[in-house]
């Protein structure tokens, strides 16, 4: 069943279509990568979805509902979560009250709110600086704490914008081992930029180049389509 | 000991030592304090939308002027008791904050400051325009006999004092209240980062809508109760110099703590005091000095000490 669909969604900045009559559906419980070079409209297209910007034309349809005509907190009340591109946490409030905010739009009560984040902030690895503010954290750790944000609300669809940027290596192998464990209980889109986490976490890959959908198909026929390798891989 | 531990004992003990000063001050000084208590109730009024919220009105004398209004003339035209009439202050609050908040919310940034600040001064000239019944400029005087309140004269200096300290107190609870609870997080996030919190899934616009309203009427409510205790209604206090001062005094005292709008308020008000007695020139003095406090406090006296000493300080 689809969770998520568009049809027509497009957007343009001044002449210049950011995204252009995208048809996009995402079947629930799937693991969506979403690639394409630097400006093929990923963010832009991501951010028609959770209501962050105004389509120029098109429907988005959520849990077979029209959701194009609705205010972005609604949105995120009916069960998506977005993580920012650029990074965007409170950077002056500390890491556990980052991840409680998160929490508390769904959870009542302070031992529910702690438990919750508790396990979130363990399960991204950042258990051990609860009480630090979040803006002293490394940018790595940064990015961490906005999947444990997402993570909190258990969502029924988890928006990744390029999480693994500025991970180690070692991080970002713990990050597909996450990804795989929350795709348990949430659909998730990943836009991502590392060619390894895509290949090993992602069941299909959407490419966008120029605001249109590319291509579309499991990560091995995306590796060998050569369309793909020209506008992407091959400069990569 | 728990944060919340210190938390209460810090507060507590500041409402005691107001209390027990109220046995030890000369009565000039004593005076003094009843006001500040007023008017720093204003200040934590102010401090919810601008320290708490992050959202800088320049009109906040139309919600103190509103309140203090809503009291006075239901006093002097309706004939209504203290009470009634206090309550009225509050519901003229709530009104006009609940409809400013729905018109000037649609603006951000300086934007926000001039609406404010055209909404007061529109609420001042109103003031002044309605001269039958409000005595424009001049004002008028709330007589000591409409000044009872459950057979407490009002007028008299302990009473008053004790007033003054049930009205900050109040305020001081409910704000200790509201920055531990939910819906105060959310305030705090929105100031923080208003697209993230959006993000997150809150209304951003009905939060802030409801923090003007909560200010509004703290505000208000201090408003009428200034009215009421010094027992005098004027346009004055609907001028742009009563935006002004919540903002000076939270800005002294600590944007976005909760003790932060008393120790503005106190501070400024002697420094004022002290250095018109020393010299004419006693705006230059205050004015120094709150130069100097921006460039080596600039969060303020009790944003230095969370800062530096204690971090737990809501
Ligand atoms: N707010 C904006 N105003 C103008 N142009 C924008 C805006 N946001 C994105 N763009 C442009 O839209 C195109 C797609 O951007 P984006 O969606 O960020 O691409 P990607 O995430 O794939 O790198 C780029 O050319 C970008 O410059
Ligand atoms: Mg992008």
């Amino acid at each position: 069943m689809s969770l998520l669909s568009t049809s027509g969604l497009s957007r343009h900045f001044a002449g210049l279509k950011a995204v252009e009559g995208v048809d996009f559906d995402l079947p629930e419980g799937q693991i969506r990568a979403l690639i394409g070079p630097n400006g093929a409209g990923k963010t832009t297209f991501v951010g028609l979805l959770c209501g962050r910007i105004a389509p120029s034309a098109g429907r988005v349809i959520f849990g077979g509902r029209d959701i194009s005509h609705l205010p972005a907190h609604r949105r995120i009340n009916l069960g998506m979560a977005y993580t920012f591109q650029i990074t965007s946490v409170f950077a002056r409030l500390s890491v556990a009250e980052n991840v409680a905010l998160a929490a508390r739009r769904r959870l009542r009560g302070r031992v529910r709110v702690d438990r919750a984040v508790r396990s979130a902030l363990d399960r991204v690895g950042l258990g051990a600086f609860p009480r630090q503010d979040a803006g002293d954290l490394s940018y790595g750790h940064q990015r961490l704490l906005e999947i444990a944000m997402g993570l909190v609300q258990e969502p029924r669809l988890l928006i990744l914008d390029e999480p693994t940027q500025g991970l180690a290596d070692s991080e970002i192998a713990d990050f597909k081992a996450l990804i795989r464990d929350v795709s348990a209980t949430a659909t998730i889109l990943l836009i991502e930029h590392n060619m390894s986490v895509v290949m090993e976490t992602a069941d299909m890959v959407t490419v966008m180049n120029f605001g249109r959908i590319l291509a579309e198909g499991t990560p091995a026929e995306i590796h060998a389509d050569p369309a793909v390798q020209t506008a992407y891989l091959g400069t990569g | 000991m728990s944060d919340t531990t210190r938390t209460m004992t810090l507060h507590v003990a500041v409402l005691a030592g107001l209390l027990a000063l109220q046995f030890v001050l000369p009565a000039y000084h004593h005076g003094n304090l009843a006001r500040v208590m007023v008017l720093a109730s204003y200040a934590m009024g102010y401090n919810i939308l601008f320290g708490y919220t992050g959202l800088l009105s320049l009109g906040h004398a139309l919600f103190f002027a509103a309140g203090m209004y809503g009291m006075g003339l239901a006093v002097q035209h309706l004939g209504a008791g203290p009470l009634p009439a206090l309550g009225a202050g509050l519901a003229a609050g709530v009104a006009v904050s609940a409809a400013l908040g729905a018109l000037a919310l649609r603006t951000a940034g300086v934007a926000f400051m001039i609406v404010t600040l055209m909404f007061a001064q529109a609420g001042y000239l109103t003031v002044l325009y309605f001269g039958t019944w409000t005595r424009g400029d001049e004002g008028f005087v709330i007589a000591q006999a409409q000044r009872v309140l459950w057979g407490l004269d009002l007028s008299d200096p302990a009473n008053r004092y004790f007033a003054a300290l049930a009205l900050f107190a109040a305020c001081l609870l409910s704000v200790l209240w509201l920055v531990h609870s939910r819906f105060g997080r959310v305030l705090v996030a929105i100031r923080e980062n208003e697209e993230r919190t959006r993000m997150l899934g809150y209304d951003v616009f009905a939060h802030k809508l409801a923090a003007v309203i909560l200010s509004g009427a703290m505000s208000a409510l201090a408003g009428a109760c200034y009215g009421l205790l010094f027992g005098y209604v004027g346009a004055t206090f609907a001028s742009v110099q009563y935006s002004i001062f919540p903002l000076l005094w939270v800005l002294l005292g600590g944007a976005g703590t909760v003790l932060g709008p008393l120790i503005g308020t106190l501070f400024m008000f002697y420094l004022i005091d002290l250095s018109s007695q020393v010299t004419t020139a006693y705006m230059l003095i205050a004015g120094v000095v709150l130069v100097a406090l921006t460039l080596f406090a600039p969060q303020g006296l009790a944003g230095e000490v969370r800062a530096r000493l204690w971090r737990w300080l809501p």
